[in-house]
């Protein structure tokens, strides 16, 4: 039996940048992947010959090189990467499109405000005094109280339309509640994308997790793909270690655990269920909801760039009705808002390989489950389906059918906000809620996670710790940041103490 | 190790923490804090830099020691005694 100063459940962002920091100060630590490739939420696949990316529209937190204080070079400096190593391309601009309005914003703050004033002038001293408030508030501060954001944007904008407006990118981009956010993730929401904004590598996700491999490996980390963690073993109100899928056991001082917390609360089991614990993680499901919020992805590959189809926003969020409203349909998607991006129209210093448009919508999870997928249908199909653009083909089962169906939805609902792309569609794939439990674990296909957050990353038990999503940093750096924070926090500050004693 | 090698064990830490930092012009009086980008979390990566690359141990309460790289050669000059400066 092999022991570990750390075991790290999840070779997502979070989990990998926690294997960083624990290796590089020469801590025995593994990450266990159930999944035979890494990434997590922010992975990758072939289909077809091209490449895509599972979660990636675009990286949010951007920060100029030498910028100070900001997430993304705190990041930077904690895995000891070059500004220059992460091939960061800015946006041009993107968009968040209404019936009859519209909000430019880039990466320069001023774009939005000057938008704002000129969409909704009288609403223009309440966005600066928003603004003013999500700037003085410290995110980073895990002990604050949880308020609701929309009381506090309500405060400062009386016109529920542009408050719509201002909780639709953020929503999409990050919020496991529906129709509100805690204030303190409005904040980390509102600061990375309007405040600092998007930019991508050239070569998307992958080069992105290829710099956390190689950090991770080059530092001495272990990583085992394909080895899924069945249970996490516990004595008393402590984790031991865990117990893998294929029966072997593994020790270790500390297991972080990106999981999610309702996903790490089954994996502790019945043995925290006693009355006597008083800890959160007691297995009651009510105490940590699953979340309500699924997706889909429709991936559209085009014969020519979006641009020259007119298409100058590189994201654009929208919304067909009245009011926004982000929650669970009760069918299987709501096509009538969502995400479009256009990942060409990143300032990239070469065309990409594949001219694409990705379109988001929020999907219902058990709708999209309990749809028959047919005779012979194998789980690892599931991110490969394809969705028979060639639409005179037959659908093979129900399932196919219901994609066929919401592609269909989902591209005529995006209509109001780009030009007609259909006639230059060479090859489409769209991924599902099913699709994405299958290969992050998400329980509920819930790409946010649970709406309840651990910010402290104390699960209840001693010894066992969550990072990821379910601690509450948002986005691509926020989740890494995650797993560098808690890492600190609850191994290398502990044994730089315990050096004391 | 002498107190200017205290120093250069010290910017060498800050470099490898962030290595798009101009570290050439710093004022050894000032507060690190002051002239570069460096929160709690990186303070943390120089005590832990100390303990593995000279094998010195920097207790949570002294951190306040490393303000500045006169405070740092002043906590430190005892405890570097007789240890080679690693590059």
């Amino acid at each position: 039996m092999t022991h570990y100063d750390a075991i790290i459940i999840g070779a997502g962002m979070s989990g990998l940048g926690a294997g960083i920091r624990l290796a590089m100060f020469d801590k025995k630590v593994v990450v266990l992947e159930r999944h035979y490739v890494w990434g997590g939420l922010n992975s990758f696949y072939q289909y077809q010959g091209h490449q895509f990316d599972v979660g990636l529209h675009a990286m949010t937190n951007y920060a100029p090189r030498g910028a100070k204080g900001l997430p993304l070079t705190r990041l930077l400096k904690q895995l000891r990467i070059r500004w220059d190593e992460l091939d960061l391309h800015e946006q041009g601009h993107s968009a968040v499109s209404w019936p009859g309005e519209k909000l430019k914003f880039s990466n320069d703050f001023e774009l939005l405000r000057s938008e704002v004033a000129r969409a909704f002038p009288s609403q223009a001293d309440g966005f600066d005094a928003l603004t003013q408030a999500v700037r003085d508030y410290n995110e980073l501060d895990l002990n604050a109280p949880t308020l609701n954001a929309r009381e506090i944007v309500e405060s400062h904008i009386s016109d529920p339309v542009l408050a719509d407006m201002i909780f639709c990118p953020l929503m999409y981009y990050g919020s496991a509640r529906e129709n509100d956010m805690d204030w303190d993730q409005f904040v980390v929401m509102f600061k990375s994308i309007f405040f600092e904004g998007f930019a991508r590598p050239q070569a998307g996700v992958r080069h992105i997790l290829k710099l956390l491999i190689d950090r991770y490996r080059k530092a001495g980390g272990e990583l085992r793909l394909k080895a899924g963690v069945a249970k996490i073993l516990t004595e008393g109100n402590r984790s031991v270690g865990v117990e893998l899928d294929n029966g072997e056991t593994l020790t270790a001082d500390t297991v972080l655990s990106s999981a999610g917390l309702v996903e790490t609360t089954k994996m502790v089991g019945a043995t925290l269920a006693s009355p006597a614990s008083h800890s959160s993680l007691s297995g009651d499901a009510s105490i940590a909801p699953t979340g309500k919020l699924s997706f889909t992805e429709t991936i559209n590959v085009l014969n020519k760039p979006a641009r020259e189809l007119g298409i100058e926003e590189t994201i654009i969020f929208f919304n067909n009705n009245e009011r926004f409203n982000y929650a669970q349909p009760t069918d299987l998607c709501d096509t009538s808002s969502g995400v479009i991006c256009m990942p060409g129209n990143f300032n990239l210093p070469e065309q990409p390989n594949d001219h694409l448009i990705r379109i988001t919508n929020i999907a219902n999870f058990d709708k999209w489950n309990a749809v028959d997928r047919g005779v012979g249908f194998q789980p690892a199909e599931v991110m490969r389906a394809p969705c028979p653009q060639s639409r005179s083909e037959a659908p093979t089962s129900p399932y196919q059918a219901a994609k066929q169906h919401w592609y269909t939805r989902s591209c005529d609902d995006v209509l109001a906000h780009i030009p007609e792309f259909r006639a230059h569609t060479t090859l489409t794939d769209m991924f599902t809620p099913r699709t994405i439990r299958h290969y992050t674990g998400h329980e509920g296909g819930a790409v946010y996670g649970s709406p309840i957050k651990k910010r402290t990353g104390e699960s209840g038990l001693e010894g066992l710790y969550i990072i990821g999503t379910d601690q509450g940093f948002l986005g691509i750096i926020g989740a890494m940041l995650s797993g560098i924070s808690m890492a600190n926090r609850w191994v290398l500050q502990r044994d730089n103490a315990a050096v004391e004693a | 190790m002498n107190d200017e090698q205290i120093k250069q064990a010290i910017i060498g830490i800050i470099n490898d923490i962030n290595p798009d930092e101009d570290t050439s012009n710093i004022s050894a009086a000032e507060r690190l804090r002051d002239q570069l980008d460096l929160d709690s979390m990186d303070f943390l990566d120089i005590v832990m830099e100390l303990r593995k690359r000279y094998g010195v141990h920097v207790p949570d309460t002294d951190y306040e020691h490393l303000a500045s790289l006169d405070s740092c050669v002043a906590y430190l000059r005892d405890k570097m005694v007789g240890k080679e400066l690693v590059s």
